[in-house]
């Protein structure tokens, strides 16, 4: 079953998607993914683009691949054991393949930044917990970091909470405020793209509608990836949803058209909750 | 058919069951519950009655004898004159030997285990093969002590020799404590290091260590409360019993300030101490066994104690 979407033939980074131009942040090419040694294919032959500065959700039913998929593109799989991937992902603007074995993981993590599904903060101080991504890289100048790390708990919607107890212990933030620090630790380095693994779902509702406003205020500046269980979640914040089953990619499309218009009888049977 | 036949059959257990008396198997159970509760906390009172029978013994006899001339004075001749001066001096300059080869290597290895090496055949066995030397009993130790340090390496009879030896026999308490730490870190707090862009070794240095220590501090100190008490690897290695001196002084007034010379001299330790006046006929030295044994069990309490303070602490910090 080949997506809906067409993949363009050249790695070009701009095209039209019918209604309006678009620009290509990056682009999945038929990627197969598995655990060594091969006995179970996870990912098959998975062609998905990434535009810029939208959100594409990943949905479908556990054990998809969609979580797998998510982590291939800062390498996470590369942590554990031995792992072959099939095909590309390429960024843009220098069409560079991510899962190439020339290319450094940790170069792959530093452009591109990931928040995981439960709140994952360091037991450090709320400071250093964002300031980390900065002291990686080697940043040392104190007036720099203090400045980016304001910033970017602004974007992240936690500053009026924390500008007073920066150097309180992360872990005495609640679960919603905790998740907003990992989302700014994630967003301090300025990444390219912004995996985001469920973000919500250890959370409460009130924590969850605060993270979605600012999903979708983040991607005024950052190219977002969502994988999600809550479809309600995808419709209301993505621009694209993306929609897999058994590791298969079944279909891509603008939300609008997935969520009220789905070509594949087994999206429909999905997003209407007769199975998953 | 067969339905039938199974349904009536479930009928009827349903009805037996229902009309056993329930209250006679429930006594039985209950008593049984008791009986184990019981004897469980008989076992334990025996061992801490006999444990602590031992240690009031050996307190009411070396407790009078305490004083700050008997940690002032070297041992002697004359039991009311003998003092552990020496043996204590000795056992601070072994212990603080066996922590310099013991903490770096036993937490490198730690670390290298749970951290870098491949899972494979090799790894498992090094594995055993640490488990089993924490087993081995420690005279061995100061058989190959003897052996490499004193007659291949001529490190003498001196306190080098001494640590080192130490130092590998707590070495498995320290590599697997090490372990232990590290593992207790979860995998969350690794992915998101790496998910930053860190290294494997920023990871471990930003995070793996400090979020580690204090079980590693822990382990360091229980093994250091177990060296404290070695007795046999040292005889061996070729403690001396009487030593009516002290180690070279490490710092001195003269160019360059510090020196390591005491490294190469002999010592004694407390329980050679201890060991060396129980072993002599007349009483008053098995006073002063006694104190020294109260001291040296005073001693491994207190580091025990900090310990379980420093686990609880940390314990209390790390919150994932």
């Amino acid at each position: 079953m080949s997506p809906q979407f067409e993949i363009p033939a050249t790695s070009t980074t701009k095209f039209n998607l019918g209604h309006q131009t678009e620009f290509l942040r990056s682009q999945v090419k038929s990627l197969s993914f598995s655990y060594n040694p091969k006995d179970k294919v996870i990912l098959k032959n998975v062609s998905l683009p990434i535009f810029d500065k939208k959100v594409t959700a990943l949905i479908g039913p556990s054990g998809c691949g969609k979580t797998t998929l998510l982590r291939c593109f800062n390498r996470m799989h590369d942590l554990y054991n031995e792992v072959s991937y099939d095909g590309e992902i390429l960024l843009y603007p220098e069409s560079k393949n991510i899962l190439s074995r020339d290319v450094d993981p940790m170069e792959v993590r530093m452009r591109i930044g990931m928040v995981f599904q439960k709140p994952n903060p360091f037991p450090k101080t709320i400071y250093e917990n964002v300031a980390y991504g900065l002291r990686v890289r080697g940043i040392k100048k104190k007036s720099y970091m203090d400045e980016k790390i304001e910033l970017s708990l602004q974007h992240a919607g936690l500053w009026s909470e924390v500008k007073d107890r920066l150097h309180a212990q992360a872990t005495s933030l609640s679960g919603g405020q905790q998740q907003r620090l990992c989302i700014a630790r994630a967003l301090v380095t300025d990444p390219e793209i912004l995996l985001l693994d469920e973000p919500t779902s250890a959370l409460d509702p009130i924590s969850t509608s605060h993270i979605e406003e600012l999903i979708v205020e983040l991607k005024k500046d950052v190219t977002i990836l969502i994988v999600t269980h809550n479809l309600h979640q995808a419709a209301r914040c993505s621009d694209y949803t993306a929609f897999m089953y058994l590791g298969d990619l079944i279909e891509y499309g603008p939300s609008n058209q997935i969520f009220t218009n789905p070509s594949d009888k087994r999206t429909e049977n999905y997003i209407t909750g007769r199975f998953g | 058919m067969e339905d039938i036949m199974s349904n009536a059959q479930t009928k009827i257990m349903r009805e037996t069951v229902r009309e056993m008396d329930l209250t006679a198997n429930l006594k039985w159970r209950r008593t049984k519950d008791f009986l184990f509760a019981v004897t469980g906390l008989m076992t334990l009172l025996f061992a801490i009655c006999v444990l602590l029978a031992l240690f009031i013994d050996l307190a009411m006899t070396g407790v009078p004898r305490i004083s700050a001339e008997f940690f002032m004075n070297f041992p002697s001749r004359f039991p009311e004159k003998a003092g552990i001066l020496s043996a204590w001096v000795g056992s601070l300059a072994v212990m603080i030997t066996t922590a310099f080869v013991a903490i770096p290597v036993g937490v490198a290895a730690g670390i290298y285990l749970e951290e870098y090496a491949p899972k494979n055949i090799f790894t498992k066995i090094i594995e055993l093969n640490i488990i089993n030397l924490a087993g081995v009993p420690s005279i061995t130790f100061g058989l190959m002590a003897l052996g490499l340090f004193v007659y291949k390496l001529k490190f003498g009879q001196s306190i080098l020799t001494a640590g080192m030896t130490l130092g590998l026999l707590v070495l498995p308490i320290v590599i697997v404590t090490t372990r232990e730490a590290i593992r207790t870190i979860p995998n969350s707090i690794r992915e998101a290091s790496y998910g930053l862009g860190a290294s494997h070794w920023q990871t471990i240095q930003h995070h793996v260590l400090p979020y580690s220590s204090g079980g590693i501090l822990t382990g360091v100190i229980i093994s250091l409360s177990r060296a404290i008490g070695e007795t046999a690897p040292l005889i061996t290695v070729g403690a001396l019993t009487f030593i009516a001196f002290l180690p070279t002084a490490p710092v001195s007034d003269v160019f360059p300030f510090v020196s390591f010379q005491w490294l190469h001299d002999a010592f004694t330790v407390m329980p050679i101490q201890m060991f060396n006046w129980v072993s002599r006929p007349q009483t008053e030295f098995h006073v002063n066994a006694a104190a020294t044994g109260t001291v040296l069990l005073i001693m491994t309490l207190l580091m025990n104690g900090i310990a379980i303070f420093i686990r609880y602490r940390f314990r209390r910090r790390m919150k994932w």
